[in-house]
């Protein structure tokens, strides 16, 4: 991909991305923080390809310790945003009930 | 081709998949509008996640399994425990921690792709080389900041302003050696020096203590934000070194988001974010403005009084404060709340953007205590409900209920959106002491005609109000 059209990439997403979340209601902005730290923890890809292709001792350990943070945020962030969420639905209404 | 289908790196079938994970982010992400959909948005992001990461392994040449695994198992066993385990009053510094390490990922990231360039030999192309830079600084300042962060909000470190003195004189030189050190690693291209790159990351870790420890306790929900904006950014710049799209979008998909918040926090606060960043006023001496001096009249009153008063009333609104956090509170004011809806008072919650130490915290404590979702109400939306409303009961709020930030152009919180509790027939506010909030500054509102003062803890006294009213 040449860097230009990285850059596209990157100034589509921030519009993208300002108009998703400014629609999230501030009620739900706890939520929305850990979730996106979750999302975040998408820096384990880097951390997966750095340690698949590693040859040697620091490299190994390097890897493995950024293979294993981004790891917590995946599964912390996800499991931690279902468990706030929850808290939120956790009555359900009469009303509306919703599968 | 063989039982696995084997993806090459870069190569189209991957790039599909991640651009199928990066939309399944976009996708959870827009669910977010309401807490049943936000589960069911939760659970797709996951799976967007999902994809990108079985993608990753299949990648053509990977190995070293065993440590793959380790690391892997390692990260999901520490994050499946923390989260099941964390207190709600905690989400703030667990949100911190995991901004951290995510910095602290894309840091190491960072140094070990440019070790892999060294080690193919030649000049490091400058369009994979200055991502790399970005990523070390912001990451190291993100992973440092998070920390010390979560220190302050975890009480390991006092949450006052701690300043250095020259403080701003050791940032800026410590910004303009980072920038002096990467520029050389960039012309150097060809032949970059290792030990430089670990003083930037090592610099930059400084630079990030030292900008998160000025920083008062009760400014933390801008700084949280603005890490989790910055550990975005991070990821978006390993992205272009790593040539991989779905870092750069989910990168800047956080990114914004951090942004969006650090914004609207400092608006609630009334306050730009470089003014919190630079100057330490969220820690201001209490003994500033208020307290020490003349006593000037209030009303106080009991438990039974504030009993009859609630439960005589038509609507209720209730205003948390992080107090009422702290002193674990919000399950006996739900009790309150039943008891007076028994009786037919309708009860709602105004919550101000800045209560509570992060982002939409205090929500989430209530939601905790079973407090109805469509009883939380966003302070534009229950202002205008204010002067219909019979008693606004205050509960370990301060500085976001002062009148003065309205009418007083002279105070230091002027202009500062409030919750309009003034504007309610009566107030009944629950509070230790007349002191002052964390502006340091006197609360006009406690001196009103319509104020009544209820002088306790928190939780003691919302559990003798609602024993008082199933006595009348």
């Amino acid at each position: 991909m040449s860097l230009m059209t990285e850059i596209a990439i990157l100034v589509l997403a921030a519009f993208v991305g300002f108009e998703v979340i400014s629609k999230v209601p501030t009620t739900l902005h706890t939520p929305l923080m850990s979730q996106t730290n979750a999302i975040h923890g998408i820096v384990m890809l880097g951390g997966l390809i750095v340690l698949g292709y590693a040859d040697d001792p620091l490299e190994y350990v390097i890897g493995t310790i950024a293979v294993a943070f981004g790891a917590i945020n995946i599964v912390g962030g996800f499991m931690v945003t279902d468990r706030m969420l929850g808290m939120f639905s956790k009555k359900p209404k009469p009303k509306a009930e919703d599968k | 081709m063989t039982l696995l289908a084997v993806l090459k790196p870069g190569g189209d079938a991957a790039t599909a998949l991640y651009i199928v994970a990066f939309s399944l982010f976009i996708i959870g992400l827009k669910r977010g509008t309401h807490p049943t959909s936000a589960k069911q948005g939760n659970m797709i992001a996951a799976a967007g996640m999902a994809v990108a990461v079985v993608t990753t392994l299949l990648l053509d040449g990977m190995g070293n399994w065993g440590l793959i695994i380790i690391g892997l198992a390692a990260g999901s066993a520490i994050g499946a425990i923390a989260s099941v385990r964390v207190q709600m009053t905690e989400m703030p510094q667990m949100v911190a921690l995991y901004n951290g390490v995510g910095g602290g990922a894309v840091a190491l990231i960072a140094w070990s792709e440019l070790r892999h360039g060294i080690s193919i030999g030649g000049d490091i192309p400058l369009e994979e080389l200055i991502p790399t830079l970005l990523a070390a600084v912001i990451g190291s300042v993100s992973f440092w900041g998070s920390n010390i962060a979560f220190a302050k909000l975890q009480d390991l470190i006092p949450t006052r302003p701690l300043a250095v003195p020259g403080q701003q004189v050791i940032n800026g030189v410590l910004l303009v050696g980072i920038v002096a050190a990467c520029v050389d690693i960039a012309v150097n291209n060809g032949d970059p020096s290792q030990a430089l790159f670990i003083g930037i990351l090592i610099a930059a870790a400084i630079l990030g203590n030292l900008v998160v420890l000025p920083i008062g306790g009760a400014d933390m929900p801008v700084v949280i934000s603005l890490l989790n904006a910055f550990t975005g950014l991070s990821a978006a710049a390993a992205g272009f070194a790593l040539d991989n799209v779905a870092l750069i979008v989910a990168g800047t998909l956080v990114g914004s988001s951090g942004t969006i918040l650090t914004l609207e926090m400092a608006t609630a606060m009334n306050r730009s974010v470089s003014n919190i960043l630079f100057s330490g006023f969220g820690g201001a001496p209490a003994g500033g403005g208020g307290g020490s001096g003349e006593e000037r009249p209030h009303t106080s009153i009991g438990a039974q009084d504030a009993a009859i008063k609630l439960a005589y009333a038509d609507s209720v609104v209730v205003v948390p404060g992080y107090g009422l956090a702290v002193a674990q509170a919000q399950h006996a004011i739900k009790e309150v709340a039943d008891e007076l809806e028994k009786r037919g008072v309708t009860v709602s919650y105004a919550i101000h953007p800045v209560a509570g130490r992060m982002p939409g915290h205090m929500n989430v404590l209530l939601a905790e205590a079973d407090v109805p979702y469509e009883q939380l109400k966003e302070m534009e939306e229950i202002n205008p409900e204010m002067p219909r409303t019979s008693v606004a009961v205050v509960v370990g709020a301060n500085d976001v209920t002062n009148p003065a930030a309205k009418n007083d152009p002279d105070s230091p919180i002027a202009g500062m959106p409030i919750i309009e509790v003034s504007e309610a027939n009566e107030v009944i506010v629950i509070k230790r002491s007349l002191s002052p909030g964390f502006a340091g500054i006197d609360n006009d509102l406690f001196y009103e005609a319509n104020t009544s003062m209820l002088f306790d803890d928190a939780k003691k006294a919302a559990a003798d109000i609602a024993a008082e009213i199933q006595n009348l």
